[in-house]
């Protein structure tokens, strides 16, 4: 499977998504500079984390009109997997592949911590490899990541669970005292309805290897390489590549 | 062609909670100006747009905020536009 991370000027998590694609993963992985519109026939997208652009007028606002935006647009609609990570989703909101926005944390303070979050939905294909209620141990970095929708759309996410990802206690309860930033209904990460979406705040390419503290992250690349090898052509594909 | 100059205030929507409002607002009344409510943050953007016409200018103003200045999901905007002072031959 190839992976194609994209990096913005200000990207700041793309190595290390990187580094989990293929040195973890042992996967294909290959950066795709924000101008290009090649994607490389890459097989999945991962928008990192960081400060693109600065973060100029709103965290996201500016990378959403790089050239590589429209041909995300086209491979997501197209059913490609396109996973935003902290950065990253704020970018797919902006872009309008997710709904909703990400405003400052209630408490204005740049949050850096290890969160514990429970996995709601396993239908994404970035969640098949996990279990329903499972909690993951997870850091968070970020100064804008209070989720926020109108009700309507909250309405619609909730009812067609498409809310991936809560943050919790280390048992699995949702508390506010565990919400770090303010989001509605603590969401920390949203799946669109074609299930091949995912915006998430916390970072799960800090956390795919024990010597880091967690490897609760790997298991969304594990997820997306389950799905790649379930798809009966990229099966195909891959043992043509082992035949040649 | 005229130029217009139009400012332009981008603030969260009212139903969104503003904490840096809220702090300012703790601020003011710290300093006993008690009478201070509501206090709200924005930003604050200027620019100069070519056009035939003011009607032009504000249609032009309105879709830069509708498309990038302003994400409606969470924010408002306001202008105010005024015709360019021409610079003195």
């Amino acid at each position: 499977m190839k992976f194609g991370i994209v990096v913005f000027p200000g990207s700041n998590c793309d190595h290390d998504a990187y580094h989990v694609a293929k040195h973890i993963a042992g996967q294909e992985a290959v950066f795709l500079w924000h101008k290009t519109t090649d994607l490389e026939g890459v097989d999945a997208i991962i928008l990192p984390g960081g400060f693109s652009y600065g973060d100029y007028l709103r965290a996201g606002a500016i990378a959403r009109f790089s050239p590589i935006m429209k041909e995300i647009v086209r491979f997501a609609k197209a059913g490609g997997p396109v996973l935003g990570i902290c950065n990253g989703f704020q970018i797919l909101l902006e872009s309008g592949l997710l709904p909703g926005a990400l405003l400052r944390n209630e408490s204005l303070n740049f949050v850096c911590k290890y969160v514990h979050i429970r996995v709601e939905n396993t239908d994404s294909i970035f969640t098949r490899s996990l279990s329903r209620g499972q909690i993951l141990r997870i850091p968070i970095a970020h100064g804008e990541g209070n989720y926020y929708a109108d009700e309507e759309t909250i309405r619609e996410l909730e009812g067609n669970n498409l809310v991936v990802f809560r943050y919790s206690t280390d048992a699995g309860e949702v508390t506010r005292a565990c919400n770090p930033n303010g989001s509605v209904n603590n969401i920390a990460g949203i799946t669109h309805p074609t299930l091949n979406v995912l915006g998430m705040m916390p970072h799960p390419e800090r956390c795919a290897e024990d010597i880091l503290g967690s490897s609760d992250g790997l298991g969304i690349f594990q997820s997306l390489i389950r799905w790649y090898r379930s798809s009966a052509a990229n099966a195909a594909k891959e043992e043509q590549c082992l035949e040649t | 062609m005229p130029v217009y100059n139009a400012r332009i205030i981008v603030t969260l929507r009212s139903s969104i909670l503003d904490p840096e409002g809220t702090a300012i607002e703790h601020a003011l009344h710290e300093l006993t100006f008690t009478t201070c409510t509501d206090v709200r943050v924005g930003k604050y953007i200027t620019m100069n747009i070519e056009a035939e016409s003011e009607e032009n200018a504000r249609t032009i103003v309105d879709q830069a905020c509708q498309k990038l200045l302003a994400n409606q999901v969470m924010e408002d905007y306001t202008y105010s536009l005024d015709e360019a002072a021409r610079e003195p031959a």
